[in-house]
């Protein structure tokens, strides 16, 4: 009997490995014109930044941020909605949280401290996302144009706050001054001193914990139903009793709160200060992310390490390396979007035709 | 003092809207064909870094911009295969093509010039003023002197060549044949598949043009405007040039207005840098670099005026049997 859809371990696993083994092969491809061996580069990235104690605790501790943020655009994602604009909501989220270390790091224990820093970065990234998600609800505005503008806006807004407000007098660098001791989150090195001196810090347990809430609120709870019903299909969620616009806020609302939480990790987890420019790419990271995990909690996780074991890697790699700088890894970056996200259905044809081949062969072996 | 200032801000807005204004009109094709175009400022990058080095090695300007258009076209058919053949999503396709974008030419400047990542300064193979005749006649003449040598003369022929593309755009888009079925497809793809129009080969045909059309952008921003190619040097060009698409309708004359705006922007940002206004002071360039986009929200929300897109943007065509 011929299959006309593929079955859930070949559309779920198999094209997207073929996908990302496409974009490396052509990530490849410019390694070997840059003149260099893309086995040997290969060799290098895995080594630093898995087989290394210290390189895969600083693949997590990247991978930390990217679970956030992937988990931001995968919520949005769910209910129909491409949030772009986890950059901006990361970057909020960043001020949030340096607003209360700057008024409380003194005053605070630890235990209030690092809480309260967290709630005003999910509080502020949700604020951000609030607008875009409420002129898709009520407005009609396309939620991607609108957060593309955000962007901007928290750019230039950004700069603003920090070169006019938060630069300690007598300073030239751009950034706020930097917290106390206390602001500092916990790091694992503390507890498990054979993964390095390293900034992985329990954001990374607060991330898994936060892949395994969305995992059970998406597919167990009535909320998640609603949510996957209105990206599915709006017009039949409404028949079916579901407050649209309610569900697309709120849905924006804690994909905003989750971007906004990615900040913690980079701020009060390695660098303890607000810099200029610090979400470095990482919301856009995490529409890569999204796509490539599928949405899925096991997929946005394994797809978070690899993209923190590409920076890691990476990073290494271009000591080593001169003609492979750090911004071949944006490339890559890229390619997999391109492969994993926008051709994803690029081998279902050739998966399915293997697919109805072995059965027939092995239907013809039963009969004969 | 003023009246030099405002002079200088129409001229810099002049000579800061062709590169949105190109690109917008290479977004027009696309989208009024039905596919999303946010690889704008990918495509703009690309062919800006390729123009640089191409004129810069063969000091010649000109071959350089061709070779811009050799690869923003190139991408823009990956854009098409993506949208149009694998039926894929636009938008993904779309910032994946920027942020390769954003890394590869980093990466190949560095190879070929061992400069951080830029070209070396083009020197003589920018490409030049035109300076009208006459000018030198009419400069001691208030406001004509000004008037002919420096909004109407003085810039380069890609300038003049972004504002008369106006007219040709619009005449194409709802004069011609072309721009009929351009538009069907974009509103109802499948109504135009019944009048015999192919749907494929229109989309392609625009995702061609707007391949050419948005070189033209990144030449001019590399070859023209700066005389070198930087990293990241379009810095949200792309992004920009799509607002004024939905801040003008989807419509060539508005989005020419739109684009307008922007480059006012942008050249007033660098002049109120640290003057002192009358009433409100010292305004901070970040905040006036604002503007812009929180217009732009605005529009979208609908409170001046309802931006409609096309109909069928962002959706692949799946042929009804």
């Amino acid at each position: 009997m011929k299959t006309t859809e593929l079955p859930r371990w070949a559309s779920g696993f198999v094209l997207p490995v073929l996908n990302l083994l496409s974009a490396l092969l052509v990530a490849a491809l410019v390694i070997h014109l840059l003149g260099e061996s893309p086995v040997e580069s290969l060799h290098i990235l895995i080594n630093s930044a898995v087989i290394n104690p210290e390189g895969l605790s600083y693949t997590l501790f990247y991978a930390s941020t990217f679970i956030f943020t992937g988990l931001a655009v995968s919520v949005a994602m769910k209910a129909g909605l491409f949030n772009i604009g986890a950059e901006g909501q990361m970057y909020l989220g960043g001020l949030g949280l340096t607003i209360a270390m700057l008024s409380f790091d003194a005053t605070l224990s630890p235990w209030l401290l690092i809480p309260v820093g967290m709630l005003c970065a999910a509080l502020f990234g949700a604020g951000w996302a609030f607008l875009p998600g409420y002129l898709q609800a009520k407005r009609g505005s396309h939620v991607v144009v609108t957060t593309i503008m955000f962007n901007f806006i928290a750019a230039s807004l950004m700069n603003f706050i920090i070169v006019k407000y938060l630069i300690p007098e007598g300073d030239q660098n751009p950034a706020s001054r930097v917290f106390s001791e206390a602001a500092a989150m916990p790091r694992l090195f503390d507890w498990f001193p054979a993964l390095g001196d390293t900034p992985l810090n329990i954001s990374f347990v607060l991330a898994i914990i936060a892949l395994a809430i969305y995992g059970v609120m998406i597919s167990r709870s009535s909320w998640g139903y609603k949510l996957q019903a209105t990206g599915l299909n709006a017009h039949a969620a409404h028949y079916a009793g579901v407050r649209i616009s309610r569900t697309i806020i709120v849905a924006m609302l804690i994909s905003g709160a989750l971007a906004g939480l990615a900040a913690v990790n980079s701020i009060m987890g390695s660098t303890h200060y607000l810099s200029l420019n610090f979400p470095a790419g990482a919301g856009f990271v995490g529409i890569a992310i999204a796509l490539m995990g599928r949405q899925h909690p096991v997929g946005i996780f394994l797809s978070a390490v690899l993209f923190g074991a590409l920076i890691q890697g990476g990073f290494d790699l271009s000591l080593e390396k001169p003609n492979i700088p750090q911004e071949t890894f944006i490339f890559i970056q890229g390619l997999i979007i391109l492969f994993c996200g926008a051709m994803e259905n690029l081998y279902a044809p050739v998966v399915l035709k293997m697919i109805n081949v072995r059965n027939a062969a092995r239907s013809g072996a039963r009969k004969g | 003092m003023e009246d030099f200032q405002f002079a200088s801000i129409v001229v810099s807005t002049i000579r800061n809207a062709p590169v949105l204004i190109f690109a917008a009109m290479a977004g027009l094709f696309a989208e009024r064909s039905g596919v999303v175009d946010i690889g704008l400022e990918g495509k703009i990058l690309a062919s800006a870094f390729v123009s640089a080095a191409v004129a810069y090695t063969y000091q010649d300007p000109w071959l350089g911009m061709a070779a811009g258009i050799l690869v923003s076209v190139a991408l823009a058919l990956v854009q098409g295969f993506v949208s149009i053949t694998q039926k894929g999503n636009q938008l993904v396709a779309g910032i994946a093509i920027n942020i390769a974008m954003s890394g590869l030419t980093f990466v190949v400047a560095q190879y070929f010039f061992q400069q951080g990542g830029r070209t070396p300064d083009l020197g003589e193979a920018r490409l030049t003023d035109i300076v009208l005749p006459g000018t030198a006649l009419l400069a001691d003449i208030p406001v004509i002197g000004w008037l002919y040598g420096s909004v109407i003369g003085g810039h380069s022929a890609l300038v003049y060549f972004a504002f008369l593309l106006l007219p040709v755009v619009h005449w194409v888009l709802f004069h011609s044949r072309f721009g009929l079925r351009l538009r069907a497809v974009g509103e109802n793809p499948h109504a135009a598949d019944a009048a015999g129009v192919s749907v494929q080969q229109t989309r392609y045909a625009a995702m061609l043009i707007a391949g050419v059309l948005c070189s033209f952008s990144g030449a001019y921003l590399s070859i023209v405007q700066s005389g070198f190619f930087l990293r990241d040097m379009s810095a949200g060009a792309g992004y920009l040039a799509l607002t004024a698409l939905v801040f003008g309708n989807w419509r060539p004359v508005h989005t020419v207005l739109g684009c307008l705006m922007f480059g006012f922007f942008g050249a007033l940002q660098i002049q109120i840098e640290g003057v002192d206004l009358p009433v409100v002071g010292r305004i901070p360039g970040s905040l006036i670099q604002m503007i812009p986009y929180v217009v732009t929200v605005i529009v979208l929300a609908g409170l001046m005026a309802k931006s409609v897109a096309p109909k069928a943007l962002g959706r692949p065509f799946v042929k009804s049997r």
